[in-house]
């Protein structure tokens, strides 16, 4: 069992006859077969890594039975990409292009409402279900099969967590990186709604940061119900000075500028176990699914 | 991309949105020239600045004659605004806008700016315009009407009329100045734009008295008049410096300089400094496509620094950025540097003993530590001082 995608995945790659294209799809390949074709307006017909290459993103998918897409066009051709695929009705597209306007994005959302598609990204890492299937750059050198599912807004650090959590024996079911720009595909909600209905993840760890709005999401939905799993989560930027900008794009300030410690503190209420830092998230796991263990002997028990 | 109150001005009236006529200035004497350029009977000076709350501030005098547009001009200039939104320090005042002074009836706000959620564009609208409008919405929310708009066209101009009429914005002329500026704020690709006040004066008209625009420059490639319109001002010297090399750097004011690949594991390791009783000198996050070359530039940045006791090296390697990379960036600028000081190095993920390697062939001042609590510790204690 994972989320969004398993070994059954079929996946078609947008922009796959460019450099990063290329190098992301014969890296993904390589570790696990579930990729089907690439699409390439002006180059259908040919063939690509081994792969047939189509005009468009709806014919690849009517000859191969493509369910997915990954999208690596340059930002000035990554919204219509990302719009050709929620048409052609796909049911995961991951989009790793940096740098996508945000007037597109508004497009791409608007074509996503009452559509059955769910979009990662922009500017994501993609998700990857170890052993089954990756899409998007996620690093595979540490991730093993378990019961951990992770949602993160952070590149960097859904590296640093995943090894942290692998070194301690910890494997993943799916990890999603949901991308750092503000305008953006699922969110943490979305994730943790996933989590909840797949069996094999047991407890969910959710890496935040500064600006945005997924972490008071993911603290009113886990407050709105028994959600039935532990989670824990690393919400970073606790000492960033308010108001300057930290890499990824924050959010305006008329939408208010949560600060990392009000995310903290709403995470906290809705009962999420709170690391400090990445050293803190194994640890943290461990001693979640110990007192889940306990209830559950003690439910059993009595 | 932030730009100043006459270039957001000027953007907007190219769309229709009425503006007051003004001049642009850099010295005092071009001030009172150019202001009798303008009919007006009494004139307004205001600094530019790409921060607001000018108003509260003291950046917007009033001045009845050219002679003492020029006098405030000259105390304005060159001087230091300190505002609720340019932090401590300030911004300097290189020019002053000059226009037309208005005798308000009534004043409103108008923003526009894409719904963090739905990614729709909204229009917020308050009847609480002026100077104090961000204090009133922060003391009452409820003072800000939004309305979600869709599409690009003029479709919802219906929907668009009932809701200014709600807040009592109800002339025909003032319908189409915010149709006007809803057209520039998606054409020109802006994240926020706001006209405050938008206002009634005691002529009838409807004018933008004062305007703010924040251009999205990742859409740069589709407007090539951005390069004129904006600078990269809002960035400090070094970290201007830094973005051409493809790293995002803040400045900050403690003694630990940091170098890090990725925002999140920067903000982590800097959390950490805190935690520790440190102070980072610095945000750093070395963007994928920095190459060693450009973060040998980074790290003479750090080292130019005089604050700088330690450098903090803390890299995950993965995907584009491996560690031997960034080993190679941090051995190029130690060989160049006159200062040395100590790194402490956590490397982990990709080519990690390899990164380590680098370091130590090449004499960088080096200790290594295997997880990131470990480094930070011993980063704050040779911060403090300690051997």
């Amino acid at each position: 069992m994972a989320i969004y995608v398993d070994s059954g995945t079929r996946v078609l790659v947008q922009g796959m006859t460019g450099r990063a294209g290329t190098f992301y799809t014969d890296q993904a390949m390589r570790y696990a077969p579930t990729y089907v074709a690439g699409v390439r307006p002006g180059k259908g017909g040919s063939k690509h890594l081994g792969l047939p290459v189509f005009h468009g993103v709806a014919e690849a998918k009517a000859e191969t039975g493509a369910t997915a897409s990954l999208v690596v066009a340059p930002a000035d051709k990554a919204a219509a990409a990302m719009i050709e695929a929620i048409e052609a009705e796909l049911d995961v597209v991951v989009c790793v292009t940096e740098r996508v306007p945000q007037h597109d994005m508004s497009r791409v959302k608007a074509a996503l409402a009452g559509s059955k598609t769910a979009l990662i990204g922009p500017n994501s890492q993609g998700i990857l279900t170890p052993g089954q299937c990756k899409i998007g750059v996620m690093p595979t050198r540490d991730a093993k099969p378990g019961p951990v599912g992770i949602a993160s807004r952070s590149a960097s650090l859904t590296s640093e967590v995943l090894a942290r959590c692998s070194a301690a024996d910890l494997g993943q079911s799916t990890t999603v990186g949901v991308g750092g720009d503000t305008l953006h595909g699922i969110g943490f909600v979305d994730c943790l709604k996933r989590f909840r209905e797949d069996d094999e993840t047991r407890v969910v760890v959710l890496v935040g940061e500064i600006g945005g709005t997924e972490e008071e999401d993911a603290a009113e939905y886990l407050s709105s119900l028994d959600y039935g799993k532990p989670v824990v989560a690393l919400v970073v930027g606790r000492h960033a000075p308010v108001g300057r900008r930290m890499g990824h794009a924050g959010t305006l300030s008329i939408f208010g500028l949560p600060s990392a410690k009000e995310k903290i503190a709403c995470l906290t209420r809705s009962g999420v176990q709170i690391a400090q830092s990445p050293d803190e998230v194994a640890p943290a796991i461990l001693s979640a699914l110990a007192a889940q263990n306990a209830v559950q002997s003690e439910s059993v028990a009595g | 991309m932030l730009l100043s109150e006459y270039k957001s001005k000027e953007l907007v009236a190219q769309y229709g949105m009425p503006i007051p006529e003004g001049r642009i200035a850099a010295t005092p004497e071009e001030a009172e020239a150019r202001c009798r350029e303008i009919r007006a009977e009494k004139y307004v000076v205001k600094a530019q600045i790409a921060a607001g709350g000018r108003g509260l501030g003291g950046g917007i005098r009033f001045a009845a004659t050219p002679s003492s547009v020029a006098e405030e001009a000259r105390r304005l200039l060159g001087s230091k605004l300190v505002t609720a939104q340019t932090g401590p320090d300030g911004e300097e005042i290189a020019s002053v806008y000059v226009e037309a002074a208005m005798t308000l009836k009534e004043s409103f706000y108008i923003g526009f700016a894409l719904d963090p959620r739905s990614g729709a564009p909204l229009l917020l609208a308050s009847d609480q315009g002026g100077v104090e409008f961000e204090e009133r919405a922060r003391m009452d929310p409820e003072a800000v009407r939004t309305l979600a708009l869709d599409g690009a066209g003029d479709a919802d101009r219906a929907a668009l009329a009932e809701f200014l009429a709600g807040i009592g914005i109800a002339d025909v002329a003032a319908v189409d100045a915010v149709m006007a500026a809803r057209r520039a704020f998606v054409e020109t690709d802006m994240l926020l734009l706001e006209i405050n006040p938008f206002a009634r004066t005691d002529k009838g008209d409807w004018l933008a008295i004062d305007a703010k625009i924040s251009l999205d420059k990742n859409a740069a490639f589709r407007h090539p008049e951005y390069e004129t319109l904006a600078s990269d001002d809002e960035l400090v010297g070094i970290e201007r410096e830094a973005q051409k090399s493809d790293i995002n750097l803040v400045k900050l004011d403690g003694d630990i300089g940091v170098v890090v690949n990725g925002a999140g594991l920067g903000l982590a390791t800097n959390d950490m400094i805190v935690d520790a009783g440190g102070e980072p000198a610095n945000f750093m996050d070395l963007r994928t496509t920095a190459t060693s070359f450009d973060i040998a530039k980074g790290v003479d940045l750090i080292l130019k620094d005089p604050n700088v006791k330690v450098v903090l090296l803390n890299v995950h390697g993965g995907g584009m950025t491996v560690c031997d990379t960034v080993a190679e960036g941090v051995a190029f600028a130690y060989a160049r540097a006159q200062k040395k000081p100590p790194v402490v190095a956590r490397l982990a993920g990709q080519n990690a003993d390899w990164g380590h390697r680098i370091l130590k062939d090449r004499k960088v001042p080096v200790e290594t530590y295997g997880t990131m609590g470990e480094a930070v510790k011993r980063a704050v204690e040779l911060a403090r001082g300690g051997r």
